[in-house]
């Protein structure tokens, strides 16, 4: 396709969840030819079971069309398809600066949604031309004039030539790729300066190690080149260049400006793959990296054991295998004495954590016990040293400390105006502190708080969620460190302290964290055959307790006709339900038990 | 030599209706049915009659299903095999289960004739509205005839099978149950908790929170529980295992090999056999166990014993059903092992929690053991 650009078009699609995005993009390259109808399995760029089942994306994934227009012309479309939370916000701004335009969907029955906009806010800020068009015109509910109308108003976009479409039916879906020739930007470059590439992502693969996925700003890649990573230094030798067909790859001589392909280079791991990292050519170097690089650091740490110890190495062999492809994931061991032997992990965020701790169940079939997450606090001994913390255990005796600093983040929250007083009461009752709220039209605003980081990693999205029946969207990013009364909660489960239990929190709402903590214990624990007091303490002060009942009655079924098998059976029963179940003392805590504090908010 | 003992236990697949409750192998089933299950009951029988030159039977019990259904000639035929292929203590047990609305004089004279001489009803409750609910074909005043009439042809070992938990039940209907029942002065009472099984209309009604409602609430069950026990003794019954009571001298003397883990063959379908360390139960398909009736001996000729891990667990899971309990000294006796060396923690850690206590030599549960005994004696399965 040589050198000229007029004939390329880098895009990706933004959509709310459930408005389409996947079924258009399945439609746009069932209609390009890429794939026959029979070779299609549904919603092919979300290709790992997780996101199909969750509707969302994790990873990012590209995939090249070949387009031939009505004007007769060829068009080599790049859709890239990028990740949807605020955990991969990193790597959501990276996706969008590998392309030059976005396709807006909006569902026709549905409009705008906050989440929709959040996005579109990005995309803008990256410069991308956006294309709206509305789906879902097959609804009987459908109302696109509404829509547009919407779009117009809130967004500011011209939309009243948006088209028209069903993805499910494939009405009008050949007007969007029109439009995606007639209106997105071609790339522009230059393909005979020094080599200029983004990392946009990156998978390992146990042949060709890690694959960087590009977008090639200025200059060429091909095989053989000696090329350098910006940010690390480190230098490789290409082996092969090539792009994405949908579910595979499909090597190619060069790629050159404007293009999105992918580069391997017998590199080791996706480490050595960073997002958002500038590939150059080592011997005649670009002048200056991309920018927004950024090194991606864990935001949130939890513990992970095997719930039978005798996993332990299956579990360090699995963690293993996922850090080739997840370079965001980070553990080492640790010991519990609760719990045994298991890694203390680093992970962006509560999505991520449950991604990793879902594929390692699933794809390694380990049964996991997984312990509250923390982030990480800043421990100031009075001896002048300085702790990062990431395990409540490993806290230093009071005495020792001289002050603990906790994590902070800015936070956007684009809300209804409706909504505004439950949201910002939501934002006091988490620590927040008030920054400012600008009005983005009569009916939308946008809050600014300052908030801790331990406050919103459980379940403040859930919580905003459904404070503004899912109105509100969300958007952070770390601030720094502040000074803080963090104390530690313990928990005594029949009087004895169960490390894995133990978690940092402020000294204001410890109390009531303390009381709902005891509380949803003794939900979690079953009935034993004596009493059990729930204690929540800090140092040797008890602020709450609880009791787990005994047991009354348990009496087996009666034994007939001497099948004893049959009552053994229920024996077993019995005695296989405590082997799920971790012992502390005579007490059985269910494995579940230990995330007990995620839930404190759950009505 | 003398003879080592055995037990037989005939299962009747049959009943008139199977209760709302019931989750055991049975079901109705017309004459010509029943009239083939008995011949292939009967080849089962004559399998293992080579057994017969070293065991002695010593008790016979017929449990179903209701195998008072069954036409006088089966019963008869049975009884007949049974005489034909083993050799029958003169005085040994003979028991069968019946259901009141089941009996007549005809048919308990055919079962004194055939030397049964105990007989068990299924009574469950003596309030007719209860009865209703559980879905039981009679009402108090049929079981009442029936008693009446099966004393007065001299039936004098005569169990009754009751139940509490049951949907609708209280203190006092229990209370008036027990009551009634005992004015009758039967021998031998089971007085079980109702358990809502899987499979079962019950399950569907009363599984669910809105159902659970209608039960009984475990603090009222345990009270009807221990009440049963005091006004029981009151009354000269003794309560000898977790949920039998029985004038002295009366208790069930089958059901006691169960739980010493004596020798015992069972014939039928579904039915389960323990003999010479080895346990086994027949299929519970029909079709199958028609086929297989047969070569039962054979089959059982080629298992292995259980090991004596399980031997040992069942040893002390069963034994401790009985209020007489277990004797160290028996316990190392039969395993050649002190009980102390393989349960000691265990025993301790239960005998601390007062779920256990030790007195004149043996070891048993305590009331507030019995209350949870499915949790007391799991704890007897060795890892």
């Amino acid at each position: 396709m040589g050198k000229d650009l007029s004939h390329i078009r880098n895009f990706c699609i933004i959509a709310h969840i459930d408005h389409g995005k996947s079924t258009l993009a399945d439609r746009m390259i069932e209609m390009t030819g890429l794939l026959s109808l029979r070779e299609m399995q549904s919603q092919v760029l979300d290709n790992m079971d997780l996101e199909r089942e969750r509707g969302i994306t994790i990873k990012s994934q590209a995939v090249r069309l070949a387009y031939r227009a009505k004007d007769g012309s060829d068009y080599m479309f790049n859709l890239i398809d990028t990740p949807g939370h605020v955990d991969f916000n990193y790597e959501v701004s990276r996706s969008l600066a590998a392309c030059d335009g976005a396709i807006l969907v909006v569902d026709a029955a549905q409009g705008i949604e906050a989440q929709t906009l959040a996005n579109v806010y990005l995309a803008l800020d990256h410069d991308l031309e956006i294309l709206p068009v509305i789906n879902k015109i097959d609804l009987p509910s459908a109302e696109p004039q509404r829509v547009i109308d919407e779009i117009e108003d809130v967004i500011g976009l011209p939309a009243q030539d948006a088209p028209q479409i069903s993805a499910k039916t494939g009405l009008n879906v050949e007007s969007v790729l029109e439009a995606v020739v007639d209106r997105l930007p071609a790339p522009k470059g230059d393909s005979e300066a020094p080599l200029r590439a983004l990392i946009f992502d990156s998978v390992y693969d146990s042949y060709k190690g890690a694959i960087a996925f590009i977008r090639i700003m200025d200059g060429c890649i091909s095989s053989g080149m000696k090329i350098r990573m910006m940010a690390t230094g480190a230098e490789y030798e290409v082996v092969e260049t090539g792009y994405f067909g949908a579910g595979r790859f499909i090597p190619c001589e060069e790629l050159s400006a404007g293009m999105v392909g992918y580069v391997t280079a017998s590199i080791k791991t996706v480490r050595d793959t960073r997002v958002g990292d500038t590939i150059t050519e080592k011997d005649r170097p670009c002048s200056e990296a991309l920018p927004g690089y950024k090194k991606v650091l864990p935001m949130v740490y939890c513990g992970l054991y095997p719930a039978d110890g005798a996993h332990y190495p299956d579990l360090r062999d699995a963690l293993e295998k996922l850090q080739l492809n997840d370079a965001a994931l980070q553990y080492e061991p640790e010991t519990s004495v609760a719990l045994g032997f298991g890694f203390r992990c680093g992970f962006l965020g509560l999505l991520h954590l449950e991604i990793v701790q879902e594929r390692l169940e699933r794809e390694y079939g380990l049964d996991l016990v997984t312990t509250a997450p923390s982030v990480i606090y800043l421990v100031h001994k009075t001896n002048g040293e300085v702790i990062e913390l990431t395990n409540p255990t490993n806290l230093p005796d009071p005495s020792e400390i001289d002050y603990i600093e906790e994590p902070v983040v800015s936070a956007e929250i684009m809300v209804t105006t409706e909504f505004i007083g439950p949201i910002m009461q939501l934002c006091t009752e988490r620590r927040g502190n008030y920054l400012g709220m600008e009005y983005m039209e009569a009916t939308r605003a946008l809050l600014r708080y300052e908030l801790p980081l331990n406050e919103i990693i459980y379940d403040f999205f859930d919580a905003l969620k459904s404070r503004s029946r899912g109105y509100a969207s969300f958007d952070y990013e770390l601030k720094g460190y502040v000074r803080s009364e963090m104390v530690k909660l313990d928990i005594l489960v029949n009087r004895e302290e169960v490390d894995a239990l133990s978690f940092i929190v402020h000294a204001d709402t410890a109390y009531e964290r303390g009381r709902r903590m005891c509380e949803k214990l003794k939900d979690e624990i079953p009935r034993h055959l004596f009493e059990i007091p729930i204690q929540a303490a800090i140092g040797s002060k008890i602020i709450a307790r609880e009791t787990v009942k005994a047991v009354r009655k348990d009496v087996l079924a009666k034994c007939y006709g001497g099948d004893i098998t049959r009552k053994r059976k229920l024996l077993e029963k019995q005695k296989e339900g405590k082997k799920r179940m971790r012992q502390i003392g005579n007490v059985e805590i269910p494995q579940k038990a230990f995330m007990s504090v995620l839930k404190l908010d759950e009505e | 030599m003398e003879k080592k003992d055995l037990a037989l236990y005939i299962h009747i697949p049959y009943c008139v209706k199977k209760c709302d409750y019931c989750d055991f192998l049975s079901g109705p089933a017309g004459s010509e049915e029943q009239a083939y299950y008995v011949r292939v009951l009967q080849k089962e029988i004559r399998s293992f009659e080579t057994i017969s030159s070293i065991y002695k039977v010593r008790t016979v019990f017929f449990g179903g299903g209701t195998p008072s259904i069954l036409e006088d000639r089966h019963i008869t035929r049975i009884m007949e095999q049974l005489r034909t292929s083993y050799d029958i203590d003169g005085e040994a047990e003979i028991s069968i289960e019946c259901n009141p609305g089941t009996l007549s004089t005809d048919k308990l004279k055919t079962y004194r004739s055939l030397g049964i001489n105990r007989l068990s009803l299924g009574l469950q409750s003596a309030n007719d509205d209860e009865l209703r609910c559980l879905g039981r074909i009679h009402t108090w005043n049929d079981f009442k005839e029936n008693f009446i009439l099966a004393r007065r042809l001299g039936f004098d070992n005569i169990n009754v099978d009751l139940m509490s938990g049951i949907p609708g039940q209280t203190m006092d209907t229990w209370r008036e149950t027990l009551e009634k029942v005992t004015e009758l002065e039967p021998d031998h009472i089971s007085a079980y908790s109702l358990i809502i099984e899987k499979g079962t209309p019950f399950y569907d009604r009363y599984s669910t929170p809105e159902g659970r409602k209608y039960l009984p609430g475990e603090r009222d069950d345990r009270l009807m529980y221990h009440y049963t026990g005091t006004y029981l003794a009151e009354r000269g019954y003794e309560r000898y295992e977790i949920s039998n009571y029985a004038r002295p001298g009366y208790e069930c003397r089958h059901n006691t090999v169960y739980w010493r883990m004596g020798d015992y063959l069972g014939f039928g379908l579904g039915a389960s056999s323990f003999l010479e360390g080895k346990r086994f139960t027949n299929t519970s398909d029909r079709d199958e166990y028609w086929d297989s009736a047969k070569g039962s001996y054979q089959r059982f000729r080629a298992l292995e014993k259980q090991s004596e891990k399980a031997t040992m667990e069942e040893y002390m899971f069963l034994g401790l059903r009985t209020l007489a309990g277990i004797r160290p000294a028996q316990f190392e006796e039969k395993f050649r092992r002190p009980m102390q060396e393989v349960y000691g923690g265990v025993i301790d850690r239960l005998c601390t929690g007062g779920f256990l206590e030790n007195s004149d030599g043996a070891l048993r549960l305590t009331d507030k053991g019995i209350d949870v005994s499915n949790r007391v004696l799991s704890e007897f399965l060795l890892d």
